[in-house]
C-alpha cells in the first residue's frame, strides 16, 4: 500500500461521502452499487488489456451474456408458471372455466412445441455432427469442390428440417404463457448467486469460440472485429424472443438479498427509508466480497511466474516466442479469464436494475466507457482499475446534475426569462457526458498515460 | 408473353426493393469508407470517430436547412440541405485538421504505437458524440424545410401547385386557435412507383426521387477526383508513396506533415459529404452515424485497407450483401416459378432485424480468410 492508493480511494471515499450528504443516501448507494460493479468489469478487462495487451471491444456482449445468464438459470420455467397458475385458477373453478380451458389448451401446445425445440436442436446438432464427419472423411476421397458442395447439401437440408420444427414451436412458445414474463422458454428457478457464477462460466465460453475465431488478428482488427461480434451477440439476444423475450425484456429478478419491501415486513420492520439502505448495503456487501475474492485472485496471478510471461508476451511478442511461450494459447487464456469476469459484472448489473433489457446495451456505455475506466485507472493495475470503475461511474452519474447547475447559472446569468437558448441549455444537459468522457479519456491519454494508479511492475 | 411480363415484375422488384437502396446505401458506406481508407493507409490506426465527424458534417448542413427555415426560403426543386454542403464540407475538414493538431499530432511525434491513436479515437468520438447531441439533440430530425404560415396571408393554392397537395397542409394552431398552413418541402420526385405502374400496366414498378440520382451522382464523381488526385497529381501520389513505405517516402524528400494535413482536410471533405447525402435521405440521428462506423470498417477492411478502389468496391459489397440476404424473394420466387408452385412463407434467408449483424458477419469472414481484403491491401 503506497501513499497514492491511499489517496486516491480516500478521495473516491470522500465524492461518494459527500454526494450522501448534498444529494441523498441513496443516490450514493446507488452510485457505489454500480461503481463496484463497474470495477468487476473494469478488472476483468484489465485482465485482457493490462496483462496482455488484448484489444477487446466486444466488452458489451459479455455484459449481456452474463445478465441473460440470470435470466435463464434464475427465472421460472414458463410452463410451471402456467401449470401453478391453472391450479390457482381451478380453486375457484365454477367462476374461472373459461380461462381454465383456455390455460389448459395453451399448456398442451407448449408441451409440444417444448418437444419439438428440443428436436430441433438435437436435429440441428446432429446436422453440425454429420457435417463435420462427412468433411473428415471425404477429404482424402473426393476434389475439394465437390467436397464443399457436399457439406453444404448437408447443412442446407438440416437448416431447412431444423426450420421445419423450430418455427412452429417458437411461435407457440413466444405466444402463449400466464401472468407477466411469459411468452419464452423461462429459466431454471435457481438462486441468483448461482447465475451470477454461470453468467460468468457462459461469457468464458463464448469467449473461448470467439477466440477460436478472432484471437489470431493484431490489435487494431481484434478491436473491429470484437466490436462487430458484440453486435451480432446484442442482436441475438434482442431478437431470440423464445429465448430472451428479446424487446420485451424480463422483469422481476429475483435479488441474492431481502428487497425493500421485505425489510418492511415482519419480522424486520424497517421503516421506509432505512429499508432501502439496509438493502443497498447488504447487496453492496455481496458484491464487495465477489470483488475482493476477484482481485485477490487477479492480485496472486500478476504476482507469479504466469504474470510475468503475460507482462513479456506483452511487450514483446517475438522475444517471448522465441523463449517458447505459446503465444496464442496464452492469449486465449487470458481472454477466456478476462471474459469470465465480464460475464460475472454484467450479472451482477441486470440483478441491480432486477430487469433483462436487451434494447439498453449501446457499445458507448458498455464497452467504450468500461475502456475510459481501464485507461483512466492505469492499465495493468489491479487496484487501478477499481478505482476508475468507481470514478469514472461517479463522472457518468453526476455529469448530468452537474451540467444542469452549470447550464442553469449560464441561463440565469446571460439570458431573460423565456429565452429558447436558455430551454435549449437546460434540455440538453444530460448530453454532456459523452463530452465529459471525451474530454477525461483524451486528457488521461495525453498528460498521464499510465492512469492515476500507474503500474508499478513494468520494468523499462 | 405473360412470362415475359413476369419476368419484368420479378426484375422490378428487384430493382426497387434491391438494387436501388443497396447502390444508394452502398454509396454512402463507399464515401464513408474511403475516408476511413485514408487515415488507415497513412496513419495506421482505424478511425472510430469518422461516424462521428460525418455526423457532426451533417449536424451543419442541418443547421444551414434550419437558417434558411427561419429566413422562410423555399429551395423546391433543389434540396435545402444540398446548398449549404460548402459550408459543412469547409467546417468539417477544418474540424478534422483541429482534432489532428490538438490530438493526434503529439502521438506522432512521440512515435506511438498505432493502438494509442485509436484510443485517443475513441475519445474523439466521445467528444464529438457529445458535442452534436449538446448542439443538436440526439432525436431524429428531418432535412425537408418546413414553416407555418398563418392561412389569411398565404395563397394555398399557389403553394398546392408548387409543391404538391400533400406538402401543404391546414390545420388550426393549438394554442391559439388559428387556422394556419404548415407547408414541408417536399423531395423532388422524377416518377414514384404509383407513376411507372400506371405508364407500363406492369404490376411492380419503382420509384425515382433526386436525392437517390444526387447520392449515385456524388459518389461517382467523388470516385473519379479521388482517383484523379491519387494517381496522377503530385501530392496524391506522394501520399501513395507515403502509405506504401514511410521510411522510403521520407527519404525521397516527401514533407510528412504537408500529406497529413491534406488527409485530413480529404477526410473531412469526405465524412461532411457522405454523412449529408445519408442524412437527405434518412434523416439525421446522431445514434444512426455512431453505428454506421462498423459497416464502414467491414466495407474499408473487405476491400483492403489503403486502397481507395477496395473502400468502393467494399462499400457496394456491404451494401448489396446486407440487402440481398435479408431480403424476402417470396414475391420474385412466386413470378418466376409456375401458377401452382407458389410459395405461401418467407423466403428470407435472415430476418431484416439482422441487417446490421450481415456486415459484421462478412467482416469477420474477411478477416479469417483474406485479411488483406479483396485488392491485397496491407495488414497491420
Amino acid at each position: 500500500m503506497n501513499r497514492r492508493v491511499v489517496i486516491v480511494f480516500g478521495s473516491l471515499l470522500a465524492l461518494i461521502t459527500l454526494t450522501g450528504f448534498m444529494q441523498s443516501w441513496s443516490i450514493a448507494l446507488s452510485l457505489l452499487t454500480v461503481g463496484l460493479i463497474s470495477s468487476v468489469i473494469a478488472l476483468g478487462l484489465n485482465i485482457q488489456w493490462g496483462y496482455a495487451g488484448l484489444f477487446n471491444a466486444g466488452v458489451m456482449a459479455f455484459s449481456a451474456i452474463g445478465a441473460i445468464a440470470c435470466v435463464l438459470v434464475s427465472m421460472p420455467w414458463v410452463t410451471d408458471v402456467m401449470l401453478a397458475g391453472l391450479a390457482s385458477l381451478q380453486t375457484d373453478a365454477d367462476k374461472n372455466q373459461q380461462a381454465i380451458d383456455l390455460l389448459q389448451q395453451d399448456i398442451s401446445g407448449r408441451l409440444e412445441a417444448e418437444r419439438h425445440l428440443a428436436w430441433a436442436w438435437v436435429i440441428g446438432c446432429a446436422t453440425g455432427l454429420l457435417a463435420i464427419i462427412v468433411n473428415r472423411i471425404l477429404k482424402v476421397l473426393v476434389t475439394p469442390r465437390s467436397r464443399r458442395l457436399l457439406v453444404t447439401a448437408v447443412l442446407g437440408v438440416g437448416l431447412v428440417i431444423f426450420r421445419s420444427s423450430f418455427d412452429p414451436a417458437t411461435a407457440v412458445i413466444e405466444s402463449t404463457g400466464f401472468g407477466d414474463n411469459s411468452k419464452y422458454l423461462g429459466g431454471l428457478g435457481l438462486p441468483i448467486i448461482i447465475a451470477w457464477i454461470a453468467g460468468g462460466a457462459l461469457a468464458a465460453l463464448t469467449a473461448w469460440v470467439i477466440g477460436r475465431i478472432a484471437l489470431g488478428l493484431r490489435s487494431d482488427y481484434l478491436a473491429i472485429a470484437t466490436l462487430g461480434i458484440s453486435e451480432i451477440v446484442i442482436a441475438l439476444l434482442k431478437n431470440e424472443n423464445w429465448l430472451t423475450r428479446g424487446t420485451l425484456n424480463v422483469t422481476g429478478l429475483p435479488s441474492p438479498v431481502p428487497t425493500a419491501k421485505m425489510l418492511q415486513d415482519p419480522p424486520y420492520l424497517f421503516s421506509i427509508s432505512s429499508s432501502l439502505i439496509v438493502n443497498s448495503v447488504l447487496f453492496i456487501s455481496i458484491i464487495a466480497v465477489f470483488l475482493l475474492f476477484f482481485l485477490w485472485l487477479a492480485h496472486r496471478a500478476l504476482h507469479s511466474p504466469w504474470g510475468r510471461m503475460m507482462r513479456a508476451i506483452r511487450d514483446n511478442e517475438e522475444t517471448a516466442n522465441a523463449m517458447g511461450k505459446d503465444i496464442v494459447m496464452r492469449h486465449r487464456q487470458v481472454f477466456i479469464l478476462g471474459c469470465f469476469l465480464l460475464g460475472v459484472g454484467g450479472a451482477m448489473l441486470a440483478t441491480h436494475v432486477l430487469q433483462f433489457e436487451p434494447s439498453s446495451y449501446h457499445p458507448l456505455r458498455y464497452t467504450f466507457l468500461v475502456w475510459v475506466m481501464v485507461i483512466v485507472g492505469g492499465s495493468g493495475n489491479n487496484l487501478g482499475s477499481i478505482a476508475g470503475g468507481i470514478l469514472i461511474w461517479f463522472a457518468w452519474i453526476q455529469a448530468e446534475p452537474a451540467a444542469a447547475w452549470v447550464f442553469q447559472l449560464v441561463g440565469d446569468g446571460f439570458f431573460l426569462e423565456g429565452s429558447p437558448v436558455r430551454d435549449l441549455l437546460e434540455i440538453r444537459a444530460p448530453q454532456m457526458r459523452t463530452l465529459l468522457m471525451g474530454v477525461i479519456l483524451l486528457l488521461v491519454l495525453r498528460f498521464a498515460p499510465r492512469g492515476i494508479l500507474p503500474e508499478t511492475l513494468q520494468h523499462k | 408473353m405473360a412470362y415475359l411480363t413476369d419476368v419484368a415484375n420479378a426484375f422490378l422488384w428487384l430493382f426497387n426493393f434491391l438494387i436501388l437502396p443497396a447502390t444508394t446505401y452502398g454509396s454512402t458506406l463507399a464515401l464513408g469508407a474511403l475516408g476511413v481508407t485514408l487515415v488507415f493507409g497513412i496513419l495506421r490506426f482505424a478511425n472510430f470517430a469518422h461516424g462521428d465527424m460525418m455526423a457532426f458534417g451533417t449536424m451543419i448542413s442541418l443547421i444551414g436547412v434550419e437558417f434558411l427555415n427561419w429566413l422562410g426560403i423555399f429551395t423546391y426543386p433543389i434540396p435545402a440541405g444540398i446548398l449549404f454542403l460548402p459550408v459543412a464540407i469547409i467546417l468539417t475538414a477544418l474540424l478534422a485538421i483541429t482534432l489532428d493538431r490538438t490530438v493526434y499530432r503529439y502521438y506522432r511525434s512521440i512515435k506511438s504505437p498505432p493502438v494509442v491513436m485509436l484510443m485517443a479515437s475513441i475519445g474523439v468520438m466521445f467528444l464529438l458524440n457529445g458535442l452534436i447531441r449538446l448542439i443538436k439533440g440526439p432525436e431524429l430530425q428531418i432535412f425537408n424545410a418546413r414553416r407555418i404560415f398563418p392561412a389569411n396571408k398565404i395563397d394555398t393554392v399557389e403553394l398546392i401547385e408548387r409543391f404538391g397537395d400533400r406538402a401543404v397542409q391546414t390545420k388550426t394552431d393549438f394554442v391559439t386557435q388559428e387556422k394556419v398552413v404548415q407547408v414541408t418541402e417536399p423531395e423532388f420526385v422524377f416518377f414514384t412507383v404509383h407513376d411507372f405502374k400506371q405508364a407500363t400496366g406492369l404490376s411492380e414498378g419503382f420509384g425515382l426521387d433526386l436525392i437517390q440520382v444526387l447520392t449515385v451522382a456524388f459518389a461517382v464523381t467523388l470516385f473519379i477526383a479521388l482517383y484523379w488526385f491519387l494517381m496522377r497529381t503530385r501530392l496524391g501520389k506522394g501520399m501513395r508513396a507515403f502509405s506504401d513505405n514511410e521510411d522510403l517516402a521520407l527519404l525521397s524528400g516527401i514533407d510528412p506533415r504537408r500529406i497529413v494535413t491534406w488527409m485530413w482536410l480529404i477526410t473531412g471533405a469526405l465524412a461532411a459529404i457522405a454523412g449529408t447525402i445519408y442524412g437527405l435521405d434518412k434523416g439525421y440521428k446522431p445514434f444512426t452515424y455512431f453505428q454506421m462506423v462498423l459497416p464502414i470498417f467491414a466495407a474499408t477492411i473487405v476491400g483492403g485497407i489503403g486502397k481507395p478502389q477496395g473502400a468502393i468496391v467494399g462499400g457496394y459489397l456491404v451494401a448489396f450483401s446486407e440487402i440481398m440476404i435479408t431480403a424476402n424473394y417470396k414475391k420474385v420466387a412466386n413470378y418466376l416459378l409456375p401458377e401452382n408452385w407458389e410459395v405461401e412463407g418467407n423466403l428470407q434467408l435472415l430476418g431484416t432485424e439482422y441487417k446490421f449483424s450481415v456486415s459484421f458477419l462478412l467482416l469477420v469472414i474477411v478477416l479469417l480468410l483474406r485479411p488483406s481484403g479483396i485488392f491485397r491491401g496491407k495488414v497491420i
